[in-house]
């Protein structure tokens, strides 16, 4: 066991991942920090952080209008960032790739540009009991606006998608599936390529909150054949303020756009605006060039670490070796045992509050996530209020989550 | 029988006797927290008829029950909360503010609060939750201030 951990942590090299992020190299609280909060954001390679600054440093512009050199320069990177977003994703051009603020703006903008214009009374929107509350709220609220009816695919005890009770609520009325790639509180990894056919053949287009998944799947927007793909590049090395929407060139082109100004317009009178060709007739406005620039080596080192399976295997070896060193910890229960999921453990411990346990693990250096996760009706279907949630990173090792293991078990017999 | 024992220290003298027993803590985070979840396990339960929802604490990231009785001119307060640390947080105030003349509790400067670095120990959410447990204290005094004249 032992000979195989170390084969496949040294097919990675995970010091060497390691050194690349200087965050990583400091002592929290006097202790050496163990950041197990991937889930809500990911550490930044060095690469990503001297890119921003070399942007500033070094070729600081507007992009797309301007004729002089280092509007250019801005330009070309920007640009180029696309490109590697549409090879990461394996879009088929890069006019598909739209950039947002995140995952949230990118959700947003489908309910607004797609909804607003295709929703009808009486319509349907479907979203599953294990969404973040940025693939719930939106569709709530196109769904009052447009008198449609949202519906919601009941998990099971596990954490899994009821994929036969889907089959069971999906209608022709229904216009649009709005599911997680991945869940952000359990881990639980959906089997999105069984609900797009579903979806298609009953005629709804299917949208993929993709934030969990990028940074430890393969990502394939025409082999899962979505009509949309969320994400942002914080959680996947990058800097925050980034996201990006893949949509389907056809359905993009039939949208109107979401947000007005300038960039997103061909030509304006004071009578009559022409858009301009997706994907800029999303991206009104300066966009966060800096940070748009910066993704770029983010999706880079992620392109370099090889194999995805490969991180996927190591992450699940700290996934594996975690769920057992918990288990052993009397009144401990973990929620959401999808078959499969990535490296993300959400529990509770009988007697000891998700919240005093957050802070008594901050105090030894282990960054962890507490509360509801953002997904309150998940919770409730847990009957809970919160979770202590862990999640690994291919800079984590083993020898972390031992130490965790180790300190979590020190505080149970301590206050429990 | 705590509380009525506490009225007859001033103000002043529990906060320097707070900031003088964290002192003893040192820097040690850790020690400081398990500190304050001791103080929280050591605050008497709130019987579950008054853990209602009027008397929650609006603002507090955790659940907070307060209650305020009168006593004479004396306010006392009891309070429970579902997670130790706030507990302990609010053992803190109770322990200075309970049993106190209630003009004394609208008037009282809290500086022990800063003085332990407080916000650093508990962080911004946490401290917002324990402004809104000191308003809603303090709301109870200028409540009852109105009843007594």
């Amino acid at each position: 066991m032992t000979q195989i951990v170390e084969n496949i942590e040294s097919k990675i090299n995970v010091s060497t991942i390691r050194s690349k992020f200087p965050v990583l190299d400091q002592k929290v609280n006097g202790k050496k920090l163990i950041y197990f909060d991937n889930a809500a954001t990911t550490q930044k390679p060095e690469v990503v952080i001297n890119a921003l600054s070399d942007y500033y440093r070094q070729y600081n512009a507007n992009i797309h209008r301007g004729l002089h050199t280092l509007a250019e320069r801005a330009t070309a990177a920007y640009e180029d960032t696309r490109k590697t977003v549409q090879q990461f994703i394996n879009a088929s051009e890069a006019e598909e790739v739209i950039f947002t603020s995140g995952t949230t703006e990118s959700i947003n903008l489908v309910a607004n540009a797609y909804g607003r214009k295709f929703l009808h009374p009486g319509d349907e929107v479907i979203i599953s009991g294990l969404e973040h509350h940025s693939n719930i709220v939106p569709w709530q609220l196109i769904c009052q606006e447009k008198s449609a009816l949202l519906k919601v695919i009941p998990i099971d005890a596990k954490g899994d998608i009821d994929l036969e009770a889907f089959k069971k609520i999906i209608t022709d009325k229904t216009k649009i599936v709005a599911v997680n790639h991945i869940s952000n509180s359990l881990g639980t990894i959906n089997p999105v390529r069984e609900i797009v056919q579903i979806a298609h053949d009953s005629g709804a287009i299917v949208l993929l909150d993709g934030a969990q998944a990028t940074a430890h799947v393969d990502i394939d927007v025409q082999e899962l054949d979505c009509d949309f793909y969320a994400f942002s590049a914080h959680k996947l090395y990058g800097p925050t303020g980034v996201g990006v929407l893949y949509g389907k060139r056809k359905l993009l082109e039939s949208m109107n756009p979401f947000q007005s100004g300038g960039e997103m317009i061909k030509e304006v009178t004071f009578e009559k605006t022409t858009f301009n060709d997706i994907p800029y007739k999303f991206e009104a406005g300066t966009p966060n060039i800096a940070d748009v620039i910066a993704f770029n080596e983010a999706l880079k080192f992620v392109i370099g670490l090889g194999n995805k399976e490969d991180v996927l295997s190591y992450e699940q070896t700290l996934l594996n070796e975690a769920t057992e060193r918990l288990k052993e910890i009397p009144g401990l229960t973990i929620i959401g045992e999808a078959d499969q999921k990535i490296a993300v453990i959400s529990f509770i411990i009988e007697g000891l509050h998700h919240f005093d346990i957050g802070m008594m693990l901050d105090a030894k250096g282990i960054a962890v996530r507490t509360g509801h996760h953002c997904t309150q009706p998940l919770m409730n279907r847990f009957g809970i209020d919160g979770t202590v949630r862990v999640s690994f990173s291919i800079y984590n090792t083993l020898e972390e989550v031992s130490i965790f293991a180790d300190s979590l078990k020190q505080i149970v017999e301590k206050w429990r | 029988m705590e509380i009525k024992e506490n009225a007859s220290t001033s103000m002043t003298d529990i906060q320097n006797e707070i900031i003088d027993e964290f002192s003893f803590l040192g820097d040690d985070r850790e020690s400081t927290i398990f500190y304050i979840m001791e103080l929280g396990q050591k605050l008497p339960e709130l019987d579950e008829k008054y853990k209602i929802e009027e008397n929650i604490i609006k603002g507090c990231q955790s659940k907070v029950w307060l209650t305020a009785d009168l006593d004479g001119n004396r306010i006392l307060f009891n309070a429970d909360s579902n997670t130790d640390i706030t507990k302990g947080l609010i053992s803190l105030l109770i322990r200075v503010l309970s049993g106190q003349n209630v003009d004394d509790v609208l008037n009282t400067d809290l500086y022990f609060i800063e003085k332990i670095g407080m916000g650093q120990i508990i962080g911004s959410q946490r401290s917002n939750g324990l402004v809104a447990m000191i308003k809603q204290m303090k709301l109870y005094a200028l409540a009852y201030k109105s009843k007594l004249s």
